[in-house]
């Protein structure tokens, strides 16, 4: 009887270790990311320093699922860069090219105005009704690298949820 | 221990570190690229040249822009973006940046490129201060690689002048 007990002790403590030695390694996984997350926050001081490309208008440039790594920095903004910016009213920040800038002489404030490679016109009609230029608390930074496909992960997890699911 | 998903897993994981690896590496490997691009606008007419109902002026132009960026594209480019912007000072505005026209560069044998065209955007100031303006034409280029860091550059050409009178 004692010696089948020892073995039921012996095996449930198994157990508990393999639980243990899984949970911590999943800790391990998120805590990393989080780390790397909060890392490259701090390195880029842009408030989400990768966006993933959601649309098609900057083909071919960027397509629908690549990454843009961005950083922000104190240095003026100028025509030409690519810059990912909110509009008052919508949710989902936009990626497009500065087309004009005109910067003020007493106050350094910048007027800026954007465009989708691939679109026809420029983009007054995507900012908040009225609005003719984008300022510098608009903008989240600059697009400074770029990594493509690597997107796909998240879009496929937001848009079918199935899959995380089965993932999981 | 050596199960199926435990090897498959470890082979996953070499093959992400290999190719994000080789992926750092062509970006890097950009770097060792020296770019000699060069370049020439020249303002063969002013079409019309007004002031809007709301008081800015705008200008119309034709344009002839000639320039070789072949050197620009490595075996890590995709593409080359490439516009052309007037630049000036305003008395209130101490850099102004009007975008005129631009385009996409696919490939390198369409890197050397001469063109014949209107302005492709409105070149409207912010104001009515654009008679007898000093500007120049800045020939901006954006690098876009099919992987890692995006390079940007320009070649400013100076010495143009907008006419002293609206026609």
């Amino acid at each position: 009887m004692g010696w089948i007990g020892e073995q039921v002790d012996s095996l449930k403590s198994m157990q508990i270790r393999q639980v243990l030695t899984q949970a911590v390694s999943l800790g391990m996984i998120v805590t990393s990311a989080l780390i790397i997350w909060k890392g490259l926050m701090c390195l880029t001081g842009s408030e989400s320093p990768v966006v993933v490309v959601l649309s098609g208008s900057m083909e071919p440039g960027f397509k629908r699922g690549d990454i843009l790594f961005l950083h922000m920095s104190k240095d003026p903004i100028r025509a030409g860069e690519i810059v990912v910016f909110n509009v008052d009213g919508r949710e989902i920040p936009i990626v497009h090219r500065v087309i004009k800038v005109h910067e003020r002489k007493d106050t350094g404030e910048v007027d800026v105005l954007t465009k989708g490679d691939n679109n026809f016109g420029d983009d007054r009609l995507l900012y908040a009704h009225g609005q003719l230029w984008l300022h510098r608390h608009h903008i989240m930074g600059r697009a400074v690298g770029f990594l493509p496909y690597v997107g796909w992960v998240t879009i496929i997890m937001t848009e079918k949820p199935i899959i995380k699911v089965c993932f999981i | 221990m050596h199960s199926f998903g435990y090897r498959a897993n470890a082979l996953l994981t070499f093959a992400v570190t290999i190719l994000a690896l080789m992926c750092a590496m062509a970006s890097l490997s950009d770097n060792l690229n020296s770019p000699s691009p060069t370049s020439q606008v020249q303002v063969l007419n002013i079409n019309w040249f007004q002031k809007k109902l709301d008081g800015d002026d705008e200008v119309s132009m034709t344009l002839n822009v000639s320039a070789n960026l072949e050197s620009l594209f490595t075996w890590n480019t995709k593409q080359v973006f490439v516009f052309l912007a007037a630049e000036y000072e305003t008395p209130k505005n101490s850099l102004n940046q009007v975008s005129l026209w631009d385009g996409i560069i696919p490939a390198k044998e369409h890197a050397k490129f001469w063109i014949h065209t209107t302005n492709k955007y409105r070149f409207i100031d912010q104001g009515s201060n654009l008679r007898g303006r000093e500007f120049n034409l800045t020939l901006h280029w954006h690098i876009m690689p099919k992987t890692g860091k995006m390079f940007a550059d320009k070649i400013v050409m100076s010495g143009y002048r907008l006419p002293d009178a609206y026609r």
